[in-house]
């Protein structure tokens, strides 16, 4: 077990030399950030000297070499749109971010795993073959539409919820949480319920199958011989045999959830990882584009570690595996 | 649960109860919203729309700018030139910064020091200047290198510092990015301005509070702001309804394609203006064979039939109507209305007429006309305009393909010259015409020094080169003028740029909010009122 997430860490980290350094191959693209940092009334003096200051004149491995020299030393570099640390600054944005995503995961997992249950053993109820056509719409609606619109119902309309920002945050040490005031959590909701929305329609389709997949096992039938409750076989027997690959998707979809809440940030002006991105990918802003592409890199490989570490503790098969097998 | 939320109620009644009694009865807080953030806070570091808006709140220069957009006095009272290369300025007695320390001659003189630093992207601001020396404590005199008759209307965008805030927070240089510095002086300011800094959370909120102390306080332009939260929205959609749900009141760069909704809304009104900034497009006549095209040998826009065949071809009010939604203003000027040496005589378009331009075209050469690219940034109306222009071209012969690139990509692909036709905007940096001419038309040298910087088409003309010079440097403005008009005429006639408009400025806001326009698109809080 610790020889595999050893192994698991040193790959990790092959894995973020080989995001950075394609992503640095890439920055050529994006264009000249100088463009953006001075007024195009600026004169070539100007843009010249700039240039040279930022080191931008560099070919890109040579610009890469300096970043993961620094990178290890903990050094990001600065910001060029904002003129900070980008340590610092994925550090203020990641609270952020992460509230925004575990609020979206939970929503996914507390309404998605019931309505699938639900669907599955009502399979031909009207109001299950509702729920599945609705749900089409989830699947399919694009984010920024479906925030427009709760933007346009709750905050313009109705004016119960705010439009943009996250209220009011409290500081908990580095952790910065909107959980705590009431300008918080509202500025949450729209936000959450716009992300949540596909992680709920992938997590109840996903229950759905499963559960009717494993109500024709032998086991399920032979549990309702013995005379067991409805409630101990849907929820004790099936249920439990359906989360293995609830567990996969989940930790993907979290991964997924952290990595392109990008629109919904930006819908929101949600201050997280991916509106930082996103503006750092307007400006040409290479050091936070650089250390939020490794960032991100990193979490999933991390979410992925976790998930084949939970399947041990869910799936017992496994562990017999590595009993008689002697590990990996 | 409960409790817990009675608790944080009452609390939060008690502050509030506690904060009106420090603050007057009358609290008016502006709720302002653009999709920008500035760069940084430091005075010298940055030289863009966004850092500026905030900045003039907060820093004052030498001279500042009427509701009128005319030079008053600011920090300075009067000034005199004892010779050519000497300006000297007498400074106002008892002005503070914010943090309490007095505005002395010391603070100018090293604000001087500080923005002529390599790292100071505001250089400009002090075009022409060496150095500046202190005559006594409130009087400073500047030591120009080279003349410059319009120094007042650059020294508008140079801001003062305080020599012992900057020198006790380690800040005497502006902040220098490649060390990976982040200088106290990026994040906190100290001017002497209408309003302070307070709270600075990058990309969510800035709060600017009405500076008590301040020396103007008492001018008749002032409005009633004492506080101002600036917070940016990136998304045009949610700025929009974050104005119409009331959490802002005021939009400075609302969606073009939602002003009439916005116009239609009983709570919103849009207050619209010309921005001193045009848009134009120039023209590679430099190289013997054009890029991009289907002439060989040769290049068709060397000849300036041809540049008047596209002047002819250009329907500027279509372009108005049906692109920019009736928010232009046509012009055949490259130097706006407002600024120092406009001439109306100089400002005529060329008619649109089809006729005219097929005729242009076959004169010099071309009946079939030929083939062209038209480069553009991915910038909002450029990308629009530039999708407009082809096909008004194509019913003259000339075959022009639109190719609309990222603005980070568009700069340096046009900074190589690596284009045959392009389409920019330029706004009125220091309101002086010879800023315009200089650095878009003149010969471009190719050694940075201020001639021809932005001569992306590398247009040249010995004639119009010798008209800027004499403008550099000629003292008396009544000639000066006369000569801009000269060079102006000239630019018009020869078609060396080809300005279409100056677009119009819409500010959105909530009905009970009086703004004053500026013609640089800066909202400038203090003449702001909340009723």
């Amino acid at each position: 077990m610790l020889a595999f997430i050893i192994r698991r860490l040193l790959q990790s980290i092959l894995v973020m030399i080989a995001v950075g350094f394609i992503a640095f191959s890439l920055f050529n693209f994006v264009g000249d950030p100088v463009a953006l940092m001075l007024p195009p009334e600026a004169t070539a003096a100007d843009r010249e000297e700039v240039r040279k200051n930022l080191g931008l004149d560099d070919p890109f491995y040579v610009q890469f070499a300096k970043f993961v020299g620094n990178a290890v030393q903990g050094n990001f570099g600065i910001s060029l749109r904002l003129g900070r640390p980008v340590s610092q600054l994925i550090a203020e944005r990641l609270p952020a971010t992460l509230e925004l995503a575990m609020m979206a995961a939970m929503i996914g997992l507390t309404i998605g795993i019931p309505l699938g249950v639900y669907t599955a053993l009502k399979r031909d109820h009207w109001s299950s073959k509702a729920l599945l056509t609705g749900s089409l719409i989830g699947v399919s609606l694009p984010n920024f539409l479906i925030g427009i619109f709760l933007i346009l119902i709750f905050a313009v309309w109705l004016g119960w919820l705010p439009s943009f920002g996250r209220g009011d945050v409290t500081q908990l040490g580095f952790w910065s949480t909107g959980l705590l005031t009431k300008t918080g959590i509202k500025a949450l909701i729209l936000p959450s319920c716009t992300l949540g929305l596909f992680p709920v329609t992938l997590i109840m389709r996903l229950v759905r199958s499963e559960m009717m997949e494993v109500l024709r096992t032998d086991y399920i039938k032979f549990a309702r011989a013995r005379g067991l409750t409805n409630n101990a076989v849907h929820f004790g027997h099936a249920l439990k045999n359906t989360l293995v690959p609830v567990i996969t998707i989940t930790g993907r979809q979290l991964g997924g959830l952290i990595a392109f809440a990008i629109i919904t940030e930006t819908v929101f002006q949600w201050p997280g990882m991916g509106l930082l991105f996103i503006q750092a990918v307007q400006f040409a802003d290479i050091p936070v584009m650089a250390a939020y592409l490794c960032l991100i890199g990193l979490i999933f490989v991390a979410i992925n570690l976790l998930v084949d570490m939970l399947y041990y503790a869910v799936d017992p098969r496994l562990r017999i595996n590595t009993a008689t097998t002697g590990g990996h | 649960m409960v409790s817990f939320m009675t608790n944080t109620k009452l609390l939060a009644s008690t502050l509030i109860l506690a904060f009106s009694f420090l603050s007057p009865a009358d609290a008016k807080t502006l709720r302002y919203a653009s999709q920008d953030d500035p760069q940084t806070l430091d005075a010298h570091a940055a030289n863009l729309l966004p850092t500026n808006r905030v900045l003039s709140q907060v820093y004052e220069g030498l001279v500042l700018r009427d509701k009128n957009f005319r030079i008053v006095p600011g920090l300075a009272v009067s000034w005199s030139q004892p010779d050519p290369k000497t300006w000297r300025f007498k400074l106002r007695a008892n002005v503070k910064f914010h943090e309490g320390q007095v505005l002395t001659a010391d603070d100018v003189v090293f604000s001087v020091t500080r923005a002529l630093h390599p790292l100071s992207q505001l250089k400009s601001s002090l075009q022409g200047v060496a150095s500046a020396r202190k005559v006594d404590n409130l009087t400073v005199e500047l030591i120009m290198k080279e003349p410059n008759p319009v120094l007042l209307n650059h020294l508008f965008q140079f801001r003062i510092v305080s020599k012992e805030w900057s020198e006790k927070n380690k800040s005497v240089t502006p902040q220098n990015y490649k060390d990976g510095e982040d200088t106290y002086s990026s994040r906190n300011t100290n001017g002497t301005g209408p309003f302070k800094v307070t709270l600075r959370q990058p990309d969510v909120k800035t709060v600017l509070v009405a500076n008590p102390d301040w020396w103007n306080k008492n001018s008749p332009e002032r409005g009633n702001i004492t506080q101002v939260d600036i917070l940016p929205v990136k998304s045009n959609a949610t700025r929009a309804a974050a104005l119409l749900s009331g959490e802002v009141d005021f939009v400075l760069d609302p969606p073009p394609q939602d002003i009439a909704r916005l116009k239609g809304n009983a709570n919103v009104k849009i207050l619209e203006a010309p921005e001193a900034r045009f848009q134009y497009m120039a023209f590679d006549t430099n190289r013997g064979e054009l890029l991009y095209s289907d002439v060989k040998g040769k290049n068709p826009l060397k000849d300036v039939r041809v540049r008047q065949a596209i002047a002819h071809a250009i329907d500027v009010d279509a372009i108005k109507e049906k692109v920019m939604r009736g928010l232009s203003v046509p012009t055949g000027s490259i130097v706006p209305p407002g600024v120092q040496g406009y001439s109306k005589e100089a400002d005529k378009r060329y008619a649109f007429d089809k006729e005219k331009a097929r005729k242009l075209l076959a004169d010099a050469g071309y009946p079939n006309g030929f083939s062209i690219t038209l480069d553009c940034g991915n910038i909002q109306p450029a990308a629009d305009i530039c999708q407009a222009i082809p096909p008004m071209l194509s019913q003259v012969g000339i075959r022009a393909t639109p190719n609309i690139i990222p603005q980070a990509s568009y700069f340096p692909k046009i900074q190589k010259f690596d284009t045959s036709m392009y389409l920019l905007s330029w706004g009125a940096a220091t309101y002086d015409a010879l800023y315009n001419l200089q650095l878009l038309l003149h010969t471009s040298t190719g050694d940075n020094t201020g001639f021809g910087d932005s001569n992306y088409g590398r247009y040249s003309n010995p004639k119009l080169d010798e008209l800027i010079k004499k403008i550099a440097v000629e003292g008396d403005m009544k000639k000066r003028d006369g000569l801009i008009r000269e060079a102006l005429l000239l630019v018009n006639s020869d078609v060396a740029l080809l300005p279409l408009h100056l677009p119009v400025v819409p500010w959105a806001m909530r009905k009970n909010v009086d703004a004053v326009f500026a013609p640089n698109n800066i909202a400038y809080f203090f003449r702001f009122k909340l009723n």
